[in-house]
């Protein structure tokens, strides 16, 4: 581009043959790139006001009661805005889970990668292809052909171990940070 | 946009502006005298009908937006409060939540009419390129607006179009989380999408200003698809064309009056009267009517990151359509094969509509893909080679000639009478 506006040796003071012109070049390209610099910091800010706020970040970690859930029950906690799904599973389910043949999986996990004890399954209840709820936490809810959680949203299944099995999901339910505070207590986050 | 006769103004305070802001003299070019083909017929009104509509949704959006409030904990009170307290808060809403519907009417209408006669053709590309940025902007700041409320449907419905981006490999989570300014869809998404939707807008009619800019460039295109040839060809905008499009005007606003005070509603949804809870999705999530086709396309595709390409793909193709359509024939008059195939792909755009509509499973999600197949083949393969194969009728000599049979002879009237108004 600078060649064919300030051709060598029209300058004046360029040397001919190249010399002044590659000087000015590199000036001219050295001004580019500072000024892209400096367009692309003045913009930043713009854009990353629009990410989470300190106070959206600074998120509570919240604790769950365990003891109410009768094995077989679900409850729904809500943290960071998201609902987290609590299964205490049965034998049944944790050996549906447990039983699986990992190649099978779209998206593979076992069963105890997922949970840090077998009865507690703790996932996040966000479906992982469009972010509905799935059903499946009340026992009149449909659970799907894997006895875990269906998204009626899209028609996605989910086991007992929260894993995709069935549908348009890309991926497993997510397990969220979480410790066992006691037996029957848990810290998310 | 000079021209050979300037128009000669009486009043001395509109001669003082144009010769110092000849804005008198371009409106007199491009709305009084602009020369339109003759033989347009009322699908031509909807370009005039969709303007109407656009300044209608921003005067109505201007007012409704000093009575909302952009915040999750009362957003759905507010919009409440305008239909209940607000001097015709409920007209006005109204108007303006059917108005997305009939724009939306009117701009499809006006596509397939582009489709038909060919408008797309050169030397009109960047003409209907910008069609398609109005397109997209229309459905960013529709989708938008149907979140204000804060309904069910609004924050699944935001929930659910919001995490199409997540599918892009490695930056698809961060691009969802700086698109929500959070964990999930909530105040910091409700308020950017109220001022987006505050903005785009404007967007949109410096797109629309910019679509005029083009078309009064290359001039209308009309039902033979052939170029005007001379003044016997064309009638003058004015009074011709602003009465036909005022007459075409009026009856489509009778329609929209008719949805607005006799089903005001029947184009929502109920679920949206229902305040958003983040934990409980709606059994069946439907976008709005005029997303259903792409929503098809989007659940046609049993992979996640194909589905949103093959959706955004759908409209990028339109984007293509100029350099797609290798025929020179611009007018479906005489392309006998590809007229069969522009009613396929009409009723296929019914069909997908319908298909979205339905549930994703069993015999429609069979049909959405059918019909998804249908639609790229249409355009991808079909275009290419029927420019090439098909036979098209012999054209007219001019626009006039099928008419006068070969008069040539200057309309009545069309000319000859001077100019009394500015």
């Amino acid at each position: 581009m600078a060649q064919t506006t300030h051709p060598p040796g029209t300058g004046g003071h360029a040397a001919p043959g190249g010399e002044g012109a590659s000087r000015r070049d590199f000036l001219y390209l050295a001004t580019g790139a500072v000024g892209a610099v400096g367009v692309a910091s003045a913009v930043w800010p713009f854009i990353d006001s629009m990410n989470p706020a300190a106070d959206t970040l600074a998120l509570a970690s919240i604790d769950v009661d365990l003891a109410p859930v009768q094995e077989g029950q679900a409850i729904t906690v809500t943290w960071r805005g998201k609902p987290v799904f609590v299964r205490h599973r049965t034998a049944k389910e944790i050996e549906e889970a447990r039983t699986v043949n990992l190649g099978e999986l779209r998206d593979p996990a076992a069963d105890d990668a997922r949970v840090k004890k077998p009865e507690w399954l703790i996932v996040v209840g966000i479906c992982t292809h469009l972010g509905c709820v799935p059903l499946g936490q009340k026992p009149t809810d449909p659970r799907g052909d894997y006895d875990g959680w269906f998204c009626p949203c899209h028609g996605s299944h989910y086991d007992t171990a929260g894993r995709i099995r069935k549908g348009p999901a890309p991926a497993n339910l997510v397990v969220p940070q979480y410790a066992f505070t006691s037996d029957t207590a848990v810290r998310l986050g | 946009m000079a021209q050979a006769h300037a128009p000669q103004f009486k009043n001395p305070v509109v001669k003082w502006i144009d010769s110092r802001l000849p804005i008198f003299t371009m409106l007199d070019h491009e709305y009084n005298q602009y020369p339109m083909p003759r033989n347009v017929n009322y699908l031509w009104a909807f370009g005039a009908i969709a303007g109407i509509m656009l300044v209608i949704m921003i005067a109505t959006g201007l007012v409704l937006a000093m009575q909302y409030a952009a915040h999750t904990t009362i957003a759905f009170d507010s919009v409440e409060r305008i239909m209940r307290d607000v001097n015709y808060g409920w007209l006005l809403r109204y108007v303006h939540a059917n108005g997305a519907s009939m724009f939306f009417i009117a701009v499809y209408i006006h596509m397939f009419r582009g489709l038909y006669y060919g408008s797309y053709k050169a030397p009109r590309e960047i003409l209907w390129i910008l069609g398609v940025l109005i397109l997209l902007a229309m459905m960013a700041t529709a989708f938008m607006g149907y979140v204000l409320p804060w309904g069910q449907m609004s924050f699944w419905g935001a929930t659910v179009i919001t995490n199409l981006f997540s599918a892009f490999p490695l930056v698809g989570d961060p691009i969802v989380t700086w698109l929500w300014g959070g964990f999930s869809v909530d105040n910091p998404t409700l308020n950017r999408f109220f001022a987006l939707h505050f903005l785009l807008p404007f967007v949109l009619l410096g797109l629309v200003i910019l679509h005029t800019a083009a078309l009064h460039v290359s001039g209308s295109n009309n039902p033979l698809g052939i170029d005007a040839k001379g003044p016997q060809d064309t009638v003058p905008f004015n009074p011709y064309v602003t009465i036909k499009d005022g007459f075409a005007v009026v009856v489509f606003l009778i329609f929209y009056a008719a949805f607005v005070f006799f089903a005001p509603n029947y184009l929502g949804h109920p679920d949206n009267y229902i305040p958003a809870n983040p934990l409980v999705t709606p059994a069946h999530i439907v976008p709005e009517w005029y997303f259903l086709p792409f929503y098809a396309i989007l659940r046609a595709i049993p992979d996640k990151l194909g589905g949103v390409l093959a959706m955004f793909g759908a409209i990028a193709v339109l984007a293509a359509l100029p350099w797609l359509d290798t025929s020179k024939v611009r007018s479906c008059k005489f392309r006998p094969i590809y007229r069969q195939f522009f009613w396929i792909l009409a009723i296929d755009a019914l069909v997908l509509g319908y298909a979205g509509a339905m549930p994703a499973e069993g015999v429609w999600l069979l049909v959405a893909r059918i019909g998804t197949a249908y639609y790229f083949f249409h355009f991808l393969i079909l275009l290419p080679l029927l420019g090439k194969l098909e036979r098209p009728l012999p054209l007219p000599a001019s626009i006039c000639e099928p008419v006068l049979k070969g008069g040539g002879r200057v309309a009545a009237g069309a000319h000859a009478k001077p100019m009394e108004k500015a």
